[in-house]
């Protein structure tokens, strides 16, 4: 191990705790929290890849034909509009210069294409957004209400959770979505209707892991302090379970998506004139076999939310976790993040030295198991447990 | 001079990880002979479980092994996998730590004595449960023809550690390999399972490889002794000779870190070992009320519930802890202790009786006031890993209580986190680190700074140092006391170990199963003990001087002798 051979090679005669100690002295980097979390976030290649998609998205959708839609961007072209169809309302990209007359092509009534799925983008990300914030919000307030205080809150609690289980998801989901429609705020309120409907899994993975949270020591120790529980929860059990938390809301915003399309099928989503990506493919999906394009370029903006969002999502993990300490060739590829990566490579890597990228020799890890001196074989003196 | 059962030659252990190769190994060799006890010492990380480990084939896929391991005069390294599932069992087997998870749960303890021997063809069917209900008797199960259609559950730690030794000699082995075999037991426990395992041995005439880092441990049993340091040898021999004029320095240290439990006459009685403050001068502690005990119980009892029905663990309690007194609360597993601990701190309510703090019956009081209490009260736990959230840097821990009892600004509590990081000898640099980056010592030193953060009169400690390796031990206990001395605080010091106490504590209460057996200052009750339990208690603790352990243990089986 290259970060012991200075301290073990004349430390013969001194004990564990000075090594330990003259060790901890020459490491001189430290980093606030803050700087860790952005320094592990950006070496993180596939979430920051998925940050860049995600933001260019974002940013297309908005400045080509501005937040109204009627045109307002550098995209003239209003989505709402009908017109005459040119040559079948086949995508002009890449054929009439770079982008054309009708980029993405035209549907059946005229309507220029790219307009209609960029408004779909942008009413998409609402929803996807949208959902994934009531329902992240309400699932882990109940959760965490629910875990920390036990009793009758978690009995109350898990069982209205238990209730919102039983009722299927897409009648509740309908009745919410229909109400929603009756209120102001469009979109936006039919996104935090929706959340009303889904928080119920979050509640119940966040409240486990509250429940095994609230065992640890140092909840303990916060609770001997003297601190309220409103400030245990809120600095030390759920930045503990962020982990499931991020994943959850990741997986949620890719679900609310798909959601939305649903229910705009039945006709409790997104109403015509206004549109979404679901709503797009919806519509034509008889057209798959004769003008696939417009199946197509939602399902391309879908696939790239959706996937963009879990890499981002397991960036924030990676980054928020400081236990992760994953640096340089360790750090995951967009090979590793598809399973592509083979032997040789991992192999190859092994024999390579240790390339520091964020921070000095003690960032080094070792595989769960390991000791820095050899596996953890689970009967050493450290091992040792008392009755507590 | 017979051939050695067990002969480690030159052995190196690689492991090939992904951050480059770590040499856990760095060529080792001994012999255990027939009927001898060969004891590894080292702390963690010694590579003395690696080490042993390779006899058996136990590696993970990841380790190199060089060198040559014989066991009776074959090698074990260049055997096939079939050849090597023959030898387990059958010629050396394994005694390991943890008695909770050696045995499969779900199994009845019969299956599991059956399988051993049928997978060996030693015997089958009626014959292999004769065999078994006989191997429970030898290794002292009690009714073991009824017992043995039980669950591992229903036996103690102990019986259990008794049934995975019964295992392990069930095909008569060459070499039982015992590692940590008694760490997790209690020291009345520990003492006894010794005595089967010594008993065992003459009678087997087996070789027994012992690793432990309970150099009171390797006293009692031990033949020979193999010390290891960062996966080398440092020192071998005779375990007089080791024990009693080691050469190496490390084995000096070792030795010397271990606290000894002192007995009547010794030359350094009087005095605490290491200096702590009496309690008559607490100064600099700024007590309105000097005169009110800084931690009191009256007749507390205390009881867990669980689904409405409660169970009462600590019955009739009373002591006193003056301002600027250690005192330290013994006792095996189920004893109670700990269940004070938290009752203290209010993890716990309390069922009966009166808990005063510096004179205010604590868990009676309002929520604010009892906040402001809470105030005066600091916790170190005792797993260094679990007690520091993983998300908080070092700074943020050590001023958390200033921030939960909104003292101070953002400044003030930067200087108090740096003055007790030097208070704790850290570098100022650990402030922004993670709990994982520090070592476990240096987690515990972590904690007792924050307990430290708001002047507490009252420190309730936990088995601060249970889980540490013993010269990492020694040092958090020095630290300890110097703490104790500059500060000034009261201090409820719950462990298991009466040699830590004793170095640490100005007096003492014995609990056994919720109740108190004994309680007095450290002298009288560690020296002139009263009570036949803390008697047993004291003649268990093994240490590390092998004449004076078999004395000790002679002892004991007096004691032991005596009806009760």
């Amino acid at each position: 191990m290259s970060h012991q051979t200075p301290s073990s090679s004349n430390s013969d005669a001194r004990s564990v705790a000075e090594a330990e100690d003259e060790k901890l002295a020459s490491e001189h980097r430290s980093y606030s929290q803050g700087q860790l979390v952005r320094r592990r976030f950006l070496a993180h290649k596939p979430a920051l890849i998925s940050m860049i998609v995600l933001i260019f998205v974002v940013l297309l959708s908005i400045t080509s034909i501005g937040f109204s839609g009627q045109g307002t961007g550098w995209w003239s072209k209003s989505f709402s509009d009908t017109g005459i169809t040119v040559d079948g309302g086949r995508p002009t990209m890449f054929n009439e210069g770079l982008l054309g007359e009708h980029p993405f092509g035209q549907d059946s009534i005229g309507r220029d294409y790219f307009a209609m799925v960029m408004r779909g983008t942008q009413q998409s990300l609402l929803v996807a957004l949208g959902v994934a914030f009531a329902s992240t919000f309400l699932g882990v307030l109940v959760g965490a209400l629910a875990g920390y205080f036990r009793g009758w809150i978690e009995a109350v609690l898990m069982r209205i959770t238990d209730v919102v289980i039983v009722v299927p998801l897409l009648a509740l989901a309908a009745v919410f979505g229909a109400y929603a429609q009756n209120l102001p705020g469009g979109t936006l309120t039919l996104a935090l209707a929706l959340g009303l409907a889904t928080w119920t899994g979050t509640a119940r993975l966040v409240r486990a892991e509250i429940l095994s949270l609230r065992e640890k020591e140092y909840v303990s120790a916060a609770v001997a302090m003297g601190a309220h529980p409103a400030r245990i929860i809120l600095k030390h059990m759920l930045p503990n379970s962020i982990g499931v938390i991020v994943v959850n809301a990741t997986f949620a915003i890719a679900a609310a998506i798909l959601l939305e399309t649903t229910l705009s099928y039945l006709g409790f989503g997104v109403q015509p004139p206004e549109t979404s990506l679901g709503a797009l493919i919806q519509n034509n999906q008889n057209a798959f076999t004769t003008r696939p394009w417009l199946f197509w370029f939602p399902g391309l903006f879908i696939i790239a939310i959706a996937l963009s969002v879990n890499f981002i999502g397991d960036g924030l993990r990676d980054a928020i976790d400081p236990r992760q300490k994953r640096t340089g060739a360790s750090r995951p590829g967009w090979r590793t993040a598809f399973g592509l990566l083979g032997k040789t490579t991992a192999e190859e890597r092994a024999n390579r030295p240790v390339t520091e990228l964020s921070g000095g020799p003690s960032q080094q890890q070792m595989p769960a198991g390991m000791t820095d001196r050899g596996p953890d074989l689970g009967h050493g003196p450290t091992e040792e447990k008392r009755d507590s | 001079m017979s051939e050695p059962v067990l002969s480690y030659q030159d052995i190196r252990v690689t492991f090939a990880t992904e951050f480059g190769e770590v040499d856990a190994v760095k060529g080792v060799s001994f012999d255990v002979m027939p009927g001898e006890v060969v004891a590894v010492v080292g702390e963690s990380g010694s590579g003395k479980s690696v080490t042993s480990s390779t006899a058996m084939g136990l590696l993970p896929e990841n380790a190199t092994v060089q060198g040559e391991v014989l066991l009776q005069g074959r090698s074990v390294l260049n055997m096939s996998t079939a050849e090597r599932r023959k030898l387990r069992g059958a010629e050396i087997s394994m005694v390991f730590q943890e008695p909770m998870t050696a045995l499969n749960p779900v199994l009845r303890v019969s299956d599991q004595l059956i399988e051993a021997l049928q997978v060996h063809d030693i015997a089958f069917g009626r014959a292999a449960l004769e065999k078994s209900i006989e191997l429970l008797e030898r290794v002292g199960i009690p009714e073991a023809r009824t017992r043995i259609r039980q669950y591992p559950h229903q036996f103690s730690g102990g019986q259990r550690q008794r049934i995975v030794i019964a295992m392990a000699i069930a095909c008569g082995p060459k070499v039982i390999i015992a590692d940590e075999p008694t760490t997790a037991l209690d020291v009345t426990v520990q003492a006894e399972i010794l005595d089967l395992l010594r008993e065992l041995k003459d009678e087997l005439n087996t070789g027994i490889l012992l690793i432990t880092h309970n150099m009171g441990v390797v006293a009692d049993m031990a033949d020979r002794v193999v010390v290891m340091l960062n996966g080398e040898v440092v020192e071998t021999g005779p375990v007089a000779k080791i024990l009693g004029h080691p050469e190496h320095p490390y084995t000096r240290r070792l030795l010397a870190a271990m606290p000894l439990l002192r007995e009547a006459g010794d030359a350094s009685l009087g005095s605490p070992r290491v200096s702590v403050s009496e309690p008559s001068r607490s100064a600099g502690e700024p007590t309105h009320d000097s005169v009110a005990p800084a931690l009191q119980a009256k007749d507390v009892a205390l009881e867990y519930s669980f689904r409405r029905r409660s169970t009462r663990v600590v019955h009739d309690l009373n002591f006193t802890v003056q301002p600027g007194e250690i005192m330290g609360l013994v006792g095996e597993s189920g004893s109670g202790k700990s269940t004070v601990a938290k009752a203290v701190l209010g993890l716990l309510d309390v069922a009966e009786g009166e808990l005063l703090v510096r004179g205010e019956n604590m868990p009676e009081l309002p929520a604010k006031q009892k906040k402001a209490l809470k105030r005066e009260i600091g916790v170190v736990f005792q797993d260094p890993a679990a007690s520091l959230d993983p998300r908080f840097p070092i700074g943020d821990i050590i001023t958390e209580p200033m921030v939960v009892h909104k003292v101070g600004d953002k400044n003030s509590r930067n200087a108090r986190a740096r003055e007790l990081l030097e208070a704790v000898r850290l570098p100022e640099s650990v402030l922004n680190r993670y709990p994982h980056e520090l070592s476990g010592g240096q987690r515990q030193r972590i904690s007792i700074a924050r307990a430290l953060t708001l002047d507490p009169t009252l420190l309730i400690a936990d088995e601060p140092t249970s889980a540490l390796d013993v010269s990492v031990q020694a040092a958090v206990l020095e630290l300890f006391s110097e703490l104790q001395q500059q500060y000034g605080f009261a201090c409820l010091f719950v462990s298991h170990d009466l040699a830590v106490v004793d170095s640490l504590a100005h007096k003492v209460l014995v609990m056994q199963n919720g109740r108190t057996v004994e309680q007095g200052s450290t002298d009288e009750v560690l020296r002139h003990a009263r009570q036949p339990y803390t008697q047993r208690l004291l003649a268990a603790a093994p240490v590390p001087d092998p004449a004076t352990q078999a004395r000790r243990r002679a002892e004991r089986q007096r004691l032991l002798s005596v009806p009760q």
